[in-house]
């Protein structure tokens, strides 16, 4: 690791102070930075330890708004029984995210801001135009079984790891963000950047940022939610393919639909094709299977992950299904 | 700022002084701000039994708890661990030295077979326990999945864990 300075902030303001000067970092939970630190995959002099900042971790009802402070821890959230009734995508998605030991310290905020896993710039040495931008992309000639479908490039094709990322890609999000400057929200779909863009840029956060809370909008549709995540092993480990679906229904008949994509794109991915085909029918596993095969029309498969083009359709229609049943 | 005190920094990069509170004794150590929770509770305290295995938060042979919850000291470094209660396997055993019931349990159920992992199985069992997320062979499973077994002793772990979550049970019926 580099060397660098730790300090823990007293308050919000001085957190965004500080963490305005070049090669800062900002810590919540730690466990993704202290990892990135650990491969030398961030150029941090300054950590700023906002982790024990008090009143950023309140879940709450804000009319609306479900209004989850950044702070929150993701075991709390996932324990949440309101949340559990009402939105089971979003509880699921932390449910099946790392292990309990990383989700009793990795927070809301930070989990969106956890970096791609792909093996190449993971490892510190092969050309990555994440790493170190012009390099190349090793990925391209290399194993790219864990790669993007969606929102890749010949610069970068790796995907963005997180659940609890896409479950929110299937409701309406946005996220706060705060500095010196003053408060703002930002569309969710608008806050990550796809690699395959800007492979150094993962989302629009500049210095001085921080995200101090996530805004989804209530809906009737969280009730009839899930993420389903599938996996190379059961448990503790990324999505090979996922799915988050909400939907609103009248009877069989699906009035309203969300879908999102995980494991498969280099930012939570939403699949409005997969949303038109649920939409005005009668939900089946026909027309779910039909709904998960939309979603993946447009998706450009490299040599090694064409298989996750049904693998991904399947889950969507299982997730479809899944959402369904529930009450 | 409870227990911290940034130091100057020296030829070697900063240093900082930070008071852990470690199974309810503080001590107060200096040390390079790069040091993890991990490195510091078996480099500077010399409490090996929180055991190094993949040192990047994937095997939870770290495992130790904070403010009675598990986590990684792995991914957590020593300063931010600083004014919180942390709890090692050191710490586990009752006042008059006899085995905390889930190592009795380990050791009655043959739930090891090298050792390397059992610390932190430990640790995160008996939490696992503690959550109320040891209600069924499935569930233990799924809330043990962050600590690996080389020698796949998951079968005895499961019903360690079993045996406690069914006396714990009992207890509170």
């Amino acid at each position: 690791m580099r060397p660098f300075l730790y300090s823990r902030a007293t308050s919000l303001e001085q957190a965004m102070s500080e963490a305005a000067q070049s090669h800062a970092a900002i810590m919540a939970g730690g466990t993704t930075l202290v990892d990135l630190m650990r491969g030398d995959l961030t150029g941090a002099e300054h950590v700023i330890d906002i982790g024990h900042l008090p009143g950023l971790a309140k879940v709450e009802l804000d009319g609306p708004v479900l209004r989850f402070g950044a702070l929150a821890r993701m075991a709390d959230v996932a324990e949440l029984p309101f949340l559990k009734q009402n939105y089971p995508a979003l509880v699921e998605s932390l449910q099946l995210a790392a292990s309990q030991q990383i989700r009793n310290a990795a927070t809301l905020g930070g989990n969106l801001l956890q970096r791609t896993r792909c093996v190449y710039f993971r490892d510190g040495v092969s050309d990555c135009n994440k790493r170190v931008p012009g390099s190349g992309c090793t990925a391209l000639d290399g194993e790219d079984r864990e790669m993007a479908l969606f929102g890749a490039s010949d610069r970068c094709v790796a995907t963005y790891p997180g659940d609890w990322g896409t479950a929110l890609a299937a409701f309406d999000t946005s996220i706060e963000i705060s500095s010196a400057a003053g408060t703002k929200t930002v569309k969710f779909a608008d806050f990550h950047v796809a690699y395959g863009d800007d492979p150094a840029r993962e989302s629009i956060l500049q210095p001085g940022e921080i995200v101090t809370a996530i805004l989804v909008q209530a809906t009737p549709a969280g009730r009839h939610s899930t993420y389903v995540k599938v996996r190379d092993r059961q448990s503790y480990a990324y999505a090979v393919t996922s799915a988050a679906v909400a939907l609103e229904l009248d009877g069989d008949r699906v009035t309203a639909a969300r879908v999102s994509l995980g494991g498969v794109a280099s930012k939570p991915w939403r699949a409005p094709a997969a949303e038109a085909a649920l939409v005005g029918q009668v939900l089946n596993q026909a027309v779910a299977l039909e709904a998960g095969r939309a979603a993946f029309a447009d998706a450009k498969a490299l040599r090694h992950n064409g298989f996750k083009i049904d693998l991904g359709a399947r889950t969507v229609a299982r997730a479809a299904m899944v959402a369904k049943g529930k009450h | 700022m409870s227990g911290i005190e940034t130091m100057g920094s020296e030829a070697t990069g900063p240093r900082m002084r930070v008071t852990l509170t470690v199974n309810g004794a503080d001590h107060d150590i200096q040390l390079d701000p790069r040091t993890t929770l991990l490195d510091a509770l078996r480099e500077h305290l010399g409490l090996t039994g929180t055991k190094v295995g993949c040192n990047h938060g994937t095997c939870g042979a770290c495992t130790v708890h904070i403010d009675g919850r598990r986590q990684l000291s792995c991914l957590m470094l020593a300063a931010a661990a600083a004014g919180s209660a942390i709890t090692t396997i050191e710490g586990l055993a009752g006042a008059d030295g006899a085995p905390h019931p889930m190592q009795a349990a380990f050791v009655a159920h043959d739930a090891l077979q090298c050792g390397y992992c059992t610390p932190g199985q430990i640790m995160s069992a008996v939490a696992c326990v503690a959550e109320g997320h040891a209600g069924s062979d499935d569930e233990i499973r799924e809330y043990m999945s962050g600590n690996l077994c080389r020698c796949a002793a998951y079968p005895n772990i499961v019903a360690a864990v079993r045996e406690v979550a069914g006396s714990t049970m009992a207890e509170a019926a």
